[in-house]
């Protein structure tokens, strides 16, 4: 048994998501800042990519690699359409980040309980208790 | 979870906070006379502008911190009053008054405080997934 691909989609998962919550962090934290674009990712575009590549996708060592997660991030970043303009060109609009946040994190904390679960499972194994 | 969230929360609070300080200074000032128009008081606005976390700028992937740009003076008008009674009166017996907009100031300290306010949460989020992270097998 491949102990990575039995721990499941969770590992990916979360670092998609604390990606995730670093770019919603950054519109946050440019709430005021004139001319700020906010930006997001499409978290099921990215998981489909990843998931798609199974255990026999060429390995990758070097974070420069075709295939590594963060430029498969980087291509999938996308601009948030706003519902309403600032006049100084800002689109931030600090309650919908504020949900998604919330949202993001809530997200990494479920697929963490998963991941939680696996490594529980698999030290009561070990343990034979 | 990612500790740059931190770098970006804290960056944004301290912007803020240079905010709500110039707003404080508005504020105080906001009934300061002066006996020319060249010395009167004029109101203080911080510009934010974007900053990268990482030293390649095209690298939008990483996150985005801000920072404070530059301290703008308003170059609104400044009001000119007849107050020959006044010690600091020029000889037509007129004072020049702070050119703050109080109400706008008040607006603007609520929006910065609530700002502050996102940020601080942010990162008291990001913090307890980070120790549950910690615990994960435990």
């Amino acid at each position: 048994m491949d102990l990575n691909s039995s721990l499941g989609i969770h590992a990916q998962a979360l670092e998609i998501r604390s990606k995730r919550a670093e770019i919603l962090a950054s519109n946050l934290a440019n709430a005021d800042t004139p001319g700020f674009k906010a930006r997001d990712i499409d978290f099921k575009e990215i998981m489909t990519q990843v998931h798609g590549q199974g255990p026999e996708h060429m390995a990758v060592t070097n974070p420069k690699h075709f295939g590594h997660i963060d430029d498969m991030m980087d291509a999938s970043l996308k601009y948030r359409v706003a519902l309403q303009h600032n006049l100084d060109g800002n689109t931030v609009d600090t309650q919908v980040e504020s949900g998604k946040f919330t949202e993001n994190n809530l997200h990494y904390a479920a697929s963490l309980r998963f991941l939680d679960m696996k490594v529980k499972n698999r030290n009561t194994v070990i343990k034979g208790e | 979870m990612s500790f740059k969230i931190f770098d970006i929360a804290s960056m944004g609070m301290s912007a803020q906070s240079v905010r709500l300080n110039s707003i404080a200074s508005n504020l105080a000032n906001a009934e300061t006379v002066s006996g020319t128009p060249e010395t009167a008081y004029r109101s203080l606005h911080p510009v934010f502008s974007t900053v990268g976390l990482t030293q390649d700028l095209s690298d939008d992937f990483h996150g985005k911190g801000v920072k404070v740009d530059k301290v703008i003076q308003s170059n609104k008008d400044i009001e000119r009053r007849y107050e020959p009674g006044h010690p600091l009166a020029d000889q037509n017996g007129f004072v020049y008054s702070a050119n703050v907009n109080v109400m706008q100031e008040m607006a603007d300290m609520i929006s910065a405080s609530r700002t502050y306010q996102h940020n601080v949460q942010m990162m008291n989020a990001s913090k307890e997934i980070m120790l549950q992270t910690l615990n994960i097998g435990q």
